[in-house]
């Protein structure tokens, strides 16, 4: 197992905050990963917590997650992910998939 | 080319399949994932945790009756169960017996016990049996659904068994021991585990049906699923001595007419059916006016 974290932001954003239900999308099964976006207070921030059962992919991880958080530019936003060796695709999909989502359920 | 045009729970996700099943929008998880109430063994053994622990568990409404509903999620270490998970189990059939809703329905999708946490699930176990038998005690009828690719096997095979009824796909498989673990212990030519068609032929949702191991055959489909299930609320089985000596009775009966079966081909044509050997053959609508022709007799 590896554990990484990551905070990237503040983001010239305000965060709207009034109560949010965390989403999740995915499974965690071979080759899959779940990922869990829950609005927190981070001064801003975007934190994301990874849990990976297979070592030594830092750099790959650190690639899709900047990628990912600068172009979302959540705030005040959680994500914790647990997973199951998944390709840096499916982790793109999956992350898109949590983001859709999370945006979706902002627009209410 | 034409896309099957699919429209069933096979496929899909444990809360997925809860999304569908219930009337929309209705569904309350207990313990959602955002709780972080997961194993406490698998990190310990250097193995990804899952936040629910692999299992989806809450209250919703099927065609405006109120329900407690679970569902096991199959690509999470194949449906198995841990502390936690059988825990979560355990806890929604304590909450059923209180609160009495119309129905629990268990939507299985499952290996077993989990090896990993084997004696914590082992102990689960028994704890949902004692769950379950006071949730049926307090009239709260529990529906197994088993539509799922792991089938039901081990000990939810058993509790499952122990329910008010069994909803079944042809794709769905109930049993305890599964093939591999048969043919491990018994040698191939006890039970070849590669010969899916014997596989299905023996745990597959049509013998299940035939000989009232599952007590409805459904199609894979979200609204044939939601009318097999409702049409179980409110109607829970007397757990009573009565019934108990009845189904004994039936069991003795089965031995008598099928144990020195070899294969279910064997079975299917002691109870009557003509050309037994196209059983698994058959279409939905063709095997049910099959099915039907012999349970009427018997």
């Amino acid at each position: 197992m590896e554990y990484l974290s990551y905070e990237f932001g503040p983001w010239g954003v305000v965060s709207n905050f009034k109560k949010k239900k965390p989403i999740l999308v995915g499974v965690v099964g071979s080759g899959n990963l779940e990922i869990l976006i829950e609005k927190k207070d981070l001064a801003g921030k975007t934190k994301i917590e990874l849990e990976t059962s297979v070592r030594g992919y830092k750099e790959t991880w650190t690639a899709v997650l900047t990628d990912f958080a600068e172009s979302q530019q959540f705030p005040d936003t959680l994500i914790t992910i647990n997973d199951g060796g998944a390709t840096p695709a499916v982790v793109q999909l999956r992350l898109s998939q949590g983001s859709q989502q999370w945006r979706d359920e902002n627009a209410d | 080319m034409q896309i099957e045009h699919s429209i069933g729970i096979r496929e899909l996700s444990a809360r997925e399949r809860i999304f569908k099943v219930l009337d929309k929008g209705t569904f309350e998880e207990i313990l959602p994932p955002s709780e972080r109430v997961f194993s406490p063994h698998l990190k310990i053994l250097g193995l990804p945790i899952a936040f629910d622990d692999g299992i989806v568990i809450g209250e919703g409404f099927i065609k405006g009756k109120k329900i407690f509903i679970a569902a096991q999620e199959p690509g999470f270490m194949g449906g198995a169960v841990g502390e936690v998970h059988g825990a979560k189990l355990t806890g929604i059939l304590k909450r059923a017996a209180e609160k009495k809703p119309s129905a629990v329905v268990l939507i299985f999708d499952t290996g077993g016990v989990r090896l990993h946490e084997a004696n914590a699930g082992l102990i689960a176990i028994s704890e949902i049996q004692r769950a379950m038998f006071s949730a049926r005690k307090a009239g709260v009828p529990l529906i197994v659904l088993s539509a799922g690719s792991n089938g039901i096997y081990g000990g939810i095979g058993i509790i499952s068994r122990c329910c008010d009824y069994v909803i079944i796909t042809e794709e769905g498989r109930l049993s305890v021991s599964g093939p591999e673990v048969i043919e491990s212990q018994k040698g191939v030519e006890e039970f070849d585990a590669r010969d899916r068609a014997l596989v299905w032929r023996t745990m597959g949702g049509k013998h299940r049906f035939l000989i009232n191991e599952a007590q409805c055959f459904v199609q894979d489909d979200v609204e044939k699923i939601r009318d097999a299930v409702s049409n179980y609320f409110d109607k829970p089985i007397p757990l009573d001595f009565k019934n108990l000596k009845e189904e004994h009775a039936e069991l003795k009966e089965r031995i008598d007419k099928y144990g020195d079966s070899r294969d279910a081909i064997e079975i299917w044509g002691k109870m009557g059916i003509d050309n037994p050997q196209d059983v698994p053959s058959l279409d939905f609508d063709a095997f049910v006016k099959v099915a039907n022709k012999v349970l009427q007799h018997e």
